[in-house]
C-alpha cells in the first residue's frame, strides 16, 4: 500500500466536500486522476455491478421473512431465463413465467417483492421494510402473504396481483444501483393491478436505505396513506399523486 | 418496394427500406427489444449487401416515417435542397460511403463536404453509416467543420471543448458552486456550464440561472450557462426576465417521441426566438442547445414507421438531427450510454453508436458533441469510455460532457470526468475553445500550450463563487 499516498493532511478542498456529494477536488498525477481515486471508483463500481449481478438468496429471504409469521411466501420468475436477458428484455421481466404458485387472497393488499435491478437492496431491506408495512398497513386493511418474484420488473407485478384478487398491489423492487448507493429499493402501488396498466397508473417511491436513505416505518406510513388514498378515489396513478406528495416530502425529508 | 439479397446459397429478402435499414444495422439490444435486429449475422451481412446497392434517390421517394403523419418527415422531404444534393444524386448508398471517404482525403474536403449537408437526409446518412466500421465513422467525421459561437466558438479544428456539468441532487447552490469550481480549476465548461435541474419549478430554474450568471460576470468568464428545463418552461422565463443563454430541449426523430417530450417544431422554432432576441451572445448568436440519444423513441413507444413496421434506433437518432438543424443550435449531444442496457448493451455497442451519432450529426451540419458515458447495469467500464472519448477526439468531437469524477450523483450514471478532457487534449494535442483558452491564461491558469497549472481553491480568487 505505499504506492497509495494518504491524503495530504491539509486538504484545501475539505470545507467544501460538505456542499456536496459530487466528486470534487480528486487531484491530479499529471492530467489524470491519483492512484487512490481510481481504485475508490473501481470499488463503488464493483458494488454497483455486484448488486445487480449477484443473484437474490431466495431461501434466505424467505428464512426471514418466516419470522415475521405473514403466511406461506409464494414464488414467481419472469420469463426472462438468465440476468442477461432480463437486462436486454425488460419485457420479459414484466411477464410471469407461470402463476400457478400464487394463491388466489380476499386481502384488501397484496405486496410482492421483486429482485428488481438491486437482489442486494431487496435481501438487506426487504425483510425489515416488510415488517414496517404489514404493520402499519396490518392496522386498517387485511395483507396477504407476500409474494416473492425473481428477474422482475414493476409490470410482473400486474399479474401477480390480478392473480392473487387483492383491491391493492404493492411491488418492493430493487432500484438500479448508483455508484454511491447500490441498495436501494422502491414502491410502486397499483391499485385493481391488472395487465397493460402503465407508469401513469403507478405511484412511486424511491430512495428507501435506512439509515441514509427513507426508513422502512416512514416509507411505510406513506403506502399506507397512498393505500387510503386510492381505495376512496378508486385509483392510483397521478390523480393520487398530488394529495400523497405532503406526506411523501415529510416523511422522505432525511433522506 | 422489396430488397433481396443472396448470400451462401440463401436468398434473404427484406420487405421496404424500413426493414432492410433495421436488418443492416451493427447489433444491439434496442432494435432485438424492438423485434426488427436480423436474426442472424449472415442476415445481416445480406441486408448490408443490398442496402448499399439502394440508389440515394429512393430516400427522397420511399419514406421510413409517413409523410402524412409525421412533422418530422415533412422537415425532412420539404426541406430537402436538390441543388446541393446534385453532385451525389447518381449514388447508391455503397458508392456514397465510397465518395465519402475519397473526398474525405482531398484538401478541399470540409468545404466540400459542408456544402453537401442541405442535399443529405438523416436516411441517407444513417444507411451509409451503417455499412461503414468504425474508422470510417472517425476518418469521415475527422474531415467535417463546424462551427457555431455564442460566447465561445464550437468546433474549430483542433479544438475540444467541454460542458461543465456541476449537478446536485436538491439543487443546493453552494454544492453546485462547488462542483463549478472544481471544473474551472480543471480548464472545462468552454462549451456551457449546464445544470440537469432537480426539478422543473420555474422558480429553481431561474434561482439556478441567476446562480450561473452571477458567478460569469462576477469572474468576467466567456462562457454560456444553461439550465436544462423544458422549454416551454424556459421560454416562460425568457419572458420574465430571467438571464437565459442557451434554449435546452431533447429532442427525438419520430413528431410522436417529439410529443412525448412535450414538444413540437413550432415550440422549438418559438424557444429558438426568444432566446436569439435576447441578442446575449458576443462572438455569435447560436442559442439552442439539444440532447438526444438512441432509444429515446422506442422508450415512448413512439418508433414505429410505414407500415406500422418498428424503425431501428440509430435511422431514427438521425432524424432527430434533422430536428437539430432546423434550430441552428449552438451544441448538440448524443447522451449515448444513459438510456441502459436494454437499448446499448454493453462497451461494445456504446462505443459503436457514439461514433455513428457523431458521424451522423456531423455530416448533417451539427456541432456534435458527446456525453460518454454508462449505467451501472450497462457491461461497460471506465475503459469503454477511455476508448470512445479516444476515438472521439481523433473525430474531431466538438464537446464532451464532464462530471466530477465521472459520478453524477444527481443523475445517477457515469459521464468523463474533468480528468478525462485533460487527458484528451494532452494526448491529441487538442485545446479548448480560444476565447476561454485566453481567460485561462489571463488568470495564470494555463500554460501558453494551454495546459492547465494543477491549481487548489485557495490559489485563485475563482474560490469565492463556493464562499457562504
Amino acid at each position: 500500500m505505499s504506492a497509495v499516498p494518504e491524503r495530504p493532511a491539509a486538504d484545501p478542498w475539505e470545507p467544501l466536500r460538505g456542499l456536496t456529494q459530487a466528486r470534487i477536488g480528486l487531484g491530479r498525477s499529471g492530467s489524470s486522476l491519483p492512484t487512490r481515486r481510481v481504485l475508490e471508483f473501481r470499488a463503488a463500481h464493483a458494488a454497483a455491478r455486484d448488486a445487480v449481478h449477484e443473484p437474490l438468496d431466495v431461501d434466505g429471504l424467505v428464512a426471514a421473512l418466516g419470522e415475521l409469521d405473514l403466511g406461506d411466501v409464494a414464488q414467481v420468475s419472469s420469463c426472462a431465463g438468465s440476468r442477461g436477458e432480463y437486462l436486454r428484455r425488460p419485457d420479459l421481466g414484466r411477464r410471469p413465467a407461470g402463476l400457478s404458485a400464487v394463491p388466489a387472497s380476499d386481502a384488501d393488499v397484496g405486496i410482492v417483492l421483486a429482485d428488481g435491478l438491486s437482489p442486494r437492496a431487496l435481501a438487506a431491506h426487504g425483510p425489515g421494510l416488510m415488517a414496517a408495512l404489514v404493520e402499519r398497513l396490518g392496522a386498517t386493511y387485511s395483507v396477504a402473504p407476500p409474494v416473492i418474484a425473481t428477474q422482475a420488473r414493476v409490470g410482473l407485478g400486474d399479474h401477480v396481483g390480478q392473480a392473487m384478487g387483492v383491491d391493492t398491489l404493492v411491488v418492493v423492487i430493487g432500484e438500479r444501483p448508483g455508484l454511491s448507493v447500490a441498495d436501494s429499493l422502491g414502491i410502486y402501488l397499483t391499485h385493481r393491478p391488472r395487465p397493460g396498466l402503465s407508469d401513469a397508473d403507478r405511484n412511486c417511491l424511491s430512495n428507501i436505505h435506512p439509515p441514509e436513505g427513507m426508513g422502512y416505518d416512514a416509507a411505510a406510513s406513506v403506502v399506507t396513506a397512498l393505500v387510503a388514498g386510492a381505495r376512496e378515489l378508486g385509483r392510483s396513478g397521478i390523480a393520487l399523486k398530488d394529495s400523497s406528495r405532503a406526506v411523501a416530502a415529510v416523511d422522505g425529508g432525511g433522506a | 418496394m422489396r430488397y433481396t439479397h443472396g448470400l451462401e446459397g440463401t436468398t434473404y429478402a427484406f420487405d421496404g427500406l424500413v426493414d432492410l435499414l433495421a436488418k443492416a444495422t451493427p447489433r444491439r439490444s434496442g432494435d432485438e427489444l424492438a423485434g426488427c435486429a436480423a436474426d442472424s449475422d449472415a442476415e445481416r451481412a445480406a441486408a448490408a449487401w443490398a442496402l448499399a446497392d439502394v440508389p440515394l434517390e429512393r430516400f427522397l421517394t420511399e419514406p421510413v416515417v409517413g409523410y402524412e403523419e409525421d412533422e418530422v418527415t415533412r422537415l425532412i422531404l420539404d426541406g430537402h435542397d436538390r441543388t446541393a444534393f446534385a453532385p451525389i444524386a447518381h449514388l447508391t448508398v455503397g458508392g456514397f460511403r465510397d465518395w465519402l471517404l475519397e473526398t474525405a482525403v482531398r484538401p478541399d474536403a470540409a468545404t466540400t463536404l459542408g456544402a453537401l449537408a442541405p442535399g443529405l437526409t438523416p436516411e441517407m446518412v444513417a444507411a451509409t453509416s451503417k455499412l461503414m466500421r468504425n474508422q470510417d465513422l472517425v476518418l469521415a467525421a475527422s474531415a467535417l467543420q463546424v462551427t457555431s459561437a455564442f460566447r465561445t466558438t464550437i468546433g474549430l479544428p483542433g479544438r475540444l471543448a467541454t460542458r461543465l456539468q456541476p449537478n446536485h441532487p436538491t439543487d443546493d447552490p453552494r454544492g453546485i458552486a462547488a462542483a463549478t469550481l472544481d471544473g474551472l480549476l480543471m480548464g472545462c465548461g468552454d462549451a456551457v456550464i449546464g445544470v440537469n435541474p432537480a426539478t422543473d419549478s420555474p422558480e429553481a430554474t431561474a434561482d439556478l440561472l441567476h446562480l450561473l450568471d452571477d458567478v460569469r460576470q462576477r469572474f468576467d468568464i466567456p462562457v454560456q450557462s444553461c439550465v436544462l428545463s423544458h422549454v416551454t418552461t424556459t421560454i416562460d422565463l425568457i419572458g420574465r426576465g430571467a438571464p437565459v443563454d442557451l434554449v435546452f430541449q431533447s429532442v427525438a426523430g419520430t413528431e410522436a417521441a417529439n410529443n412525448s417530450f412535450g414538444v413540437d417544431l413550432a415550440v422549438l422554432r418559438e424557444g429558438n426566438e426568444a432566446g436569439r432576441s435576447l441578442g446575449r451572445g458576443t462572438v455569435g448568436n447560436d442559442v439552442m442547445y439539444l440532447e438526444t440519444g438512441q432509444g429515446s423513441a422506442l422508450s415512448a413507444g413512439a418508433h414505429l414507421g410505414v407500415g406500422g413496421r418498428p424503425v431501428d434506433q440509430q435511422t431514427l437518432e438521425a432524424r432527430a438531427y434533422a430536428v437539430a438543424r432546423e434550430l441552428s443550435p449552438l451544441l448538440v449531444n448524443t447522451v449515448v450510454g444513459f438510456i441502459g442496457p436494454e437499448y446499448l448493451y454493453d462497451g461494445k455497442q456504446i462505443v459503436r453508436a457514439g461514433l455513428e451519432d457523431h458521424f451522423c450529426g456531423k455530416l448533417l451540419g451539427l456541432p456534435m458533441g458527446v456525453d460518454v458515458c454508462y449505467t451501472n447495469h450497462a457491461e461497460a467500464d471506465q475503459d469503454d469510455m477511455d476508448t470512445l472519448l479516444t476515438l472521439l477526439g481523433v473525430a474531431g468531437a466538438a464537446f464532451v460532457i464532464a462530471v466530477p469524477g465521472a459520478d453524477d450523483v444527481m443523475l445517477g450514471y457515469q459521464s468523463l470526468s474533468f480528468h478525462d478532457a485533460l487527458y484528451a487534449r494532452q494526448v491529441l494535442g487538442l485545446r479548448a475553445a480560444p476565447e476561454f483558452e485566453s481567460w485561462l491564461a489571463r488568470q495564470g491558469m494555463a500554460d501558453e500550450q494551454g495546459r492547465i497549472h494543477p491549481l487548489d481553491p485557495g490559489g485563485t480568487q475563482l474560490a469565492l463563487m463556493a464562499a457562504p
